[in-house]
């Protein structure tokens, strides 16, 4: 239990330190020097000391928003396996509970942006719901596809199951579902190619958008529930690649946040080769993952 | 069952005592609301075991032709007759308040007698065990309801609904009276206790037909939901509320009641049920989306959550079927706890909307906004409500979404026919979970947040308190069931058994590892209050002493933000409703700015219901076509009409000899 505890405080304390990877990744491939590995840190910790400003017409729901979201996701980061090992909350059907989780989090972000009144903050609210219509059919294809495999239901289970890092026999279909996996974790984490974290203009905006009116230590919680979010749903993603070495839990917790590490510079060259769909074809490309996914739950009735 | 009886009679009393001092607004509306509430609260009474030490089933022989007065409650009754109970109960409260607002325009005597029928009528219907006493307490229940839904019959569009709606609920009593026709037949008698035995293997897939079609009607399943989002929204709030949280559910008990009689299911019948279910929730939900009228879009979701409740029982009966116990019982159970869910949630948005009617006198999405500030309490038991429809922890909507997705995971691990159509339940469960996030973000975000949109926002406040308390009841249950569902989960044992059968010791054994799961998100749930609160303290902490300040919303630096430039509810929905065009068909019509300086610019989008337009309005045209071309026997001279019937006693009289 101690070391399931640490796990967790592990993930608090390292998945911001992931967002600084991207962007020394972007800042490589654009030959700049970079903001520094630790800026999301320095980040959240100035936006913690500043005071608020509110717009006049947010009402309560406007503050409540971020707070709900951070704490939907802190929950559901209790629920993700690390490196292997079991999660601190694991029970048969814990899947169907993890992406709720991310659902409440996403009402009540979007609620939030429709609480300021502004047509930029409508229409990112707008564009986070329609993609989630194509995302979550996908994500439930995808793992209802990993629990055929592996016959089990619970997230623990199944990413410590042996059929699940068997590749010589399972190639194929872990091979599809890591990639649909992928596709639709670069959308619900808001990056390249469906939402661009550094845009600058407020019409093009997704995810920036919706959260554009909070400052101070609402937008703290913002910046920390998606550097959380980032790292629980890539652990989807580590957790089909590596199993859990028999070195030991020192090892393991290293190779699987190098692993996560990887993950950042893999999602900082795709930002930084690919350029952003149009939002017209995001459906499209969200449904290539729904696709994929339906693939390898075929595979998987074998 | 004493306690029952004499709520059925205080309903009928007090609504013919209403009826009897309609001319006295204030009497009748005193009289009624009282009789429904007392009655209500004493049936609830039946179910402490304290209190209630009477029978539990009444038999007395019955002057009609087939029929006998018996009356039965068990433990598959008693989970629809809880929430019809309480719904009734609180709904007649909020309606004293909100029937008000018709004082000397309206007959409210007649109101509350309908209201009082249709709530004894739907008891009746639960507690029934003959066919006749079942046909005729299901009559009432449409009747009533009927002449609830034309409450403002003088509007062209509730006379409409009012008509389709009655044609509607007898095509399906039509179905429901061949069903029963084919089971008496079968064993010589209408009373439930004597069905056990069918021998043949046609009849129950008839049955089984018969009944899908004619409870399905009243249940809104889909093709034969249409008159389901034009009469709810017709219906005064209150009434739609106890319509669409209970009333539907008359349909959906119909099946499970029957079920009990045909034996082990056919696999198709599953089939059957999870494809209505797929189908009713996802189309359900997606034309809900593309509703600018607020209680029709709710209309439409009921239609999407009986589709959930489908799911699970068609789950259900394959697992019974296909003799796995995990997925029957899991199955069954969360059907039947969506069943419960989704009258609180349900009845708790619909009195909502009543409210934000009431007070603004309109129910246009577009026209609303900011209500949240007026009326805050209104505006944070929608909120629930709509948390919960959308099936989000910790609420209650999610444990009944979660226990259909486990059950479906359940059945992904079987034989390949199950695996395939338990795939199918998981992605449109998925399906249908964002696009309710969509929708009632739209609902809630768009009326109750933000800036007002028009005028009709500007006298609006917080109801009186007989308005408030209701819905905050039901928003309490929302939470509460959320988090007490593993100690409460074995009262559905005994309702699953009374639909299978199946023994005890399997039963128990196929929940336990289900009771062990939702102890864990109860768990997960008091974690998460717990996390909210240090995060809100936290907050609240770090902002002490420190100054916060009031700005607009920025806007990019415009100089006179209005509240007309913010989103609507329908360029919010536009994506997704452009996507689904080819299943919406919505209508535009546009003004198109042609000129340099343009006056005015106009958009409208309708989107009226698929099966309406492409299924029932044929049918009906050629109904029509035909009954033009025989016109030329109906031509209004009585001699003719009179020789018409001697005609038909001549003929009669030969068949005879």
């Amino acid at each position: 239990m101690i070391m399931k505890i640490a796990q967790f405080i592990l993930i608090l304390m390292v998945s911001p330190f992931l967002f600084g990877v991207i962007n020394r990744t972007k800042a490589f491939f654009a030959g700049r020097k970079g903001a520094p590995l630790f800026q999301l840190y320095y980040d959240i910790a100035k936006l913690l000391r500043k005071s608020a400003v509110y717009s006049a017409s947010t009402t309560w729901v406007f503050i409540a928003g971020p707070i709900v979201s951070l704490s939907a996701i802190i929950v559901a980061s209790l629920i993700i396996p690390f490196a292997g090992c079991s999660s601190i909350i694991s029970f048969e059907g814990d899947l169907v509970l993890f992406f709720y989780l991310l659902g409440l989090a996403r009402f009540f972000t979007c609620l939030a942006a429709l609480d300021t009144g502004s047509s930029f903050e409508g229409m990112g609210a707008s564009r986070e719901v329609q993609f989630a219509v194509f995302a979550e059919p996908a994500l439930f294809m995808n793992l209802a596809a990993l629990a055929q495999l592996t016959g089990k239901s619970s997230l623990t289970e199944i990413f410590s199951s042996s059929q699940i890092h068997y590749w010589a026999s399972y190639g194929p279909l872990l091979f599809l579902a890591l990639f649909a996996l992928f596709i639709v974790f670069l959308a619900e984490n808001s990056r390249i190619p469906v939402d661009d974290p550094n845009t600058h203009l407020e019409l093009t905006m997704v995810h920036e958008v919706m959260v554009l009116d909070h400052g101070g230590v609402d937008f703290a919680y913002i910046l920390y529930g998606a550097a959380i979010k980032f790292w629980i749903l890539g652990s989807l993603l580590t957790g089909i690649i590596f199993k859990g070495s028999s070195y030991g839990w020192g090892v393991d917790t290293i190779i699987f946040i190098l692993l996560m590490v990887l993950l950042a510079v893999v999602v900082g060259v795709v930002e930084s080769t690919m350029s952003r769909l149009r939002l017209l074809k995001v459906p499209h490309y969200l449904l290539v993952a729904l696709s994929l996914s339906l693939i390898a739950f075929i595979i998987s009735l074998r | 069952m004493h306690f029952l009886l004499c709520s059925l009679g205080i309903l009928v009393i007090s609504g013919l005592l209403a009826v009897c001092s309609s001319r006295s607004f204030k009497a009748a509306n005193v009289i009624g609301a009282l009789g429904a509430t007392t009655a209500c609260a004493l049936g609830l009474m039946a179910f402490f075991p304290a209190v209630n030490t009477g029978p539990s089933s009444l038999n007395i022989p019955w002057a009609i032709p087939f029929g006998s007065f018996s009356l039965s409650l068990d433990a598959l009754g008693s989970v629809f007759l809880v929430p019809i109970l309480v719904l009734c109960a609180l709904s007649a409260l909020y309606g004293f308040e909100y029937l008000k607002h018709y004082y000397g325009k309206k007959n409210i005597g007649s109101v509350w007698c309908f209201y009082n029928i249709l709530a004894a009528s739907m008891i009746a219907v639960v507690l029934a065990r003959n066919a006749m006493l079942f046909l005729l307490a299901w009559e009432l229940m449409s009747v009533s309801s009927f002449f609830l839904v034309v409450f403002e019959g003088e509007k062209k569009e509730v006379a409409r609904a009012g008509l389709i709606y009655l044609i509607a609920t007898h095509i399906g009593t039509l179905f429901l009276l061949v069903m029963f026709i084919l089971l008496g037949r079968e064993s010589g008698s209408f009373d439930f206790a004597d069905w056990n035995t069918i021998s043949s293997d046609f009849i129950p897939s008839a049955v089984f037909l018969c009944m899908v079609i004619g409870f399905g009607t009243k249940a809104g399943f889909m093709p034969m939901h249409i008159w389901l989002p034009e009469a709810h929204p017709a219906a005064p709030s209150h009434v739609s509320a106890v319509m669409s949280g209970v009333m539907i559910k008359t349909g959906i008990y119909g099946i499970v009641r029957i079920l009990t009689f045909l034996g082990v299911p056919l696999a198709w019948w599953g089939y059957l049920l999870i494809v209505i279910g797929i189908t009713s929730g996802v189309l359900g939900v997606l034309f809900a989306l593309a509703q600018h009228d607020l209680k029709r879009l709710l209309a439409y979701s009921s239609i999407e959550n009986i589709g959930i409740i489908a799911l699970g029982i068609g789950l259900g009966i394959l697992g019974m079927s296909f003799n796995n116990p995990a997925l029957t019982v899991i199955g069954f159970t969360g059907g039947l706890l969506h069943v419960i869910n989704h009258a609180f949630f349900k009845g708790l948005l619909f009195l909502g909307a009543g409210a934000v009617l009431h007070e603004t006198g309109t129910r246009e999405i577009d026209a609303l906004g900011g209500l949240l500030k007026k009326m805050p309490i209104t505006g944070f038991c929608f909120l629930i409500g709509s948390a919960a429809i959308c099936g989000l922890p910790p609420l209650n909507g999610f444990i009944s979404e979660f226990l259909i997705y486990f059950a479906s995971f359940k059945g992904v691990f079987a034989s390949l026919p199950v695996t395939i159509m338990s795939l199918g339940a998981i992605v449109s469960l998925a399906l249908i979970g964002s696009l309710a996030v969509a929708c009632f973000t739209k609902a809630f975000g768009i009326i109750f947040l933000g800036k007002p949109r028009s005028a009709h926002c500007e006298k609006a406040r917080e109801p009186n308190i007989l308005m408030r308390g209701p819905m905050l009841v039901l928003a309490g249950l929302c939470v509460l069931i959320g988090l007490l569902v593993p100690f409460v989960i074995g009262i559905f044992k005994q309702a699953v058994f009374d639909i299978t059968q199946m023994p005890f010791n399997v039963i128990d054994a196929s929940l336990t590892g289900t009771v062990s799961s939702l102890s864990y998100i109860v768990i997960t749930a008091l974690l998460f209050y717990f996390i909210l609160l240090s995060l809100f303290i936290a907050r609240r902490g770090l902002l002490r002493k420190r100054e916060i300040r009031q700005v607009v919303t920025w806007d990019c630096g415009y100089a006179r933000p209005e509240a007309r430039m913010q989103y609507t509810a329908s360029s919010f929905a536009q994506p997704i409703v452009d996507f689904f065009k080819g299943i919406l068909r919505t209508r535009k019509s546009v003004h198109k700015i042609n000129e340099y300086f343009p006056k005015d610019f106009s958009y409208q989008t309708k989107t009226t219901d698929l099966f309406r337009e492409t299924v029932f309005k044929p049918v009906v045209n050629v109904v029509y076509r035909l009954a033009e071309e025989l016109t030329f026997i109906q031509h209004g001279k009585l001699q003719i009409y009179i020789l018409y019937i001697l005609a038909t006693l001549i003929v009669l009289f030969i068949w005879k000899f």
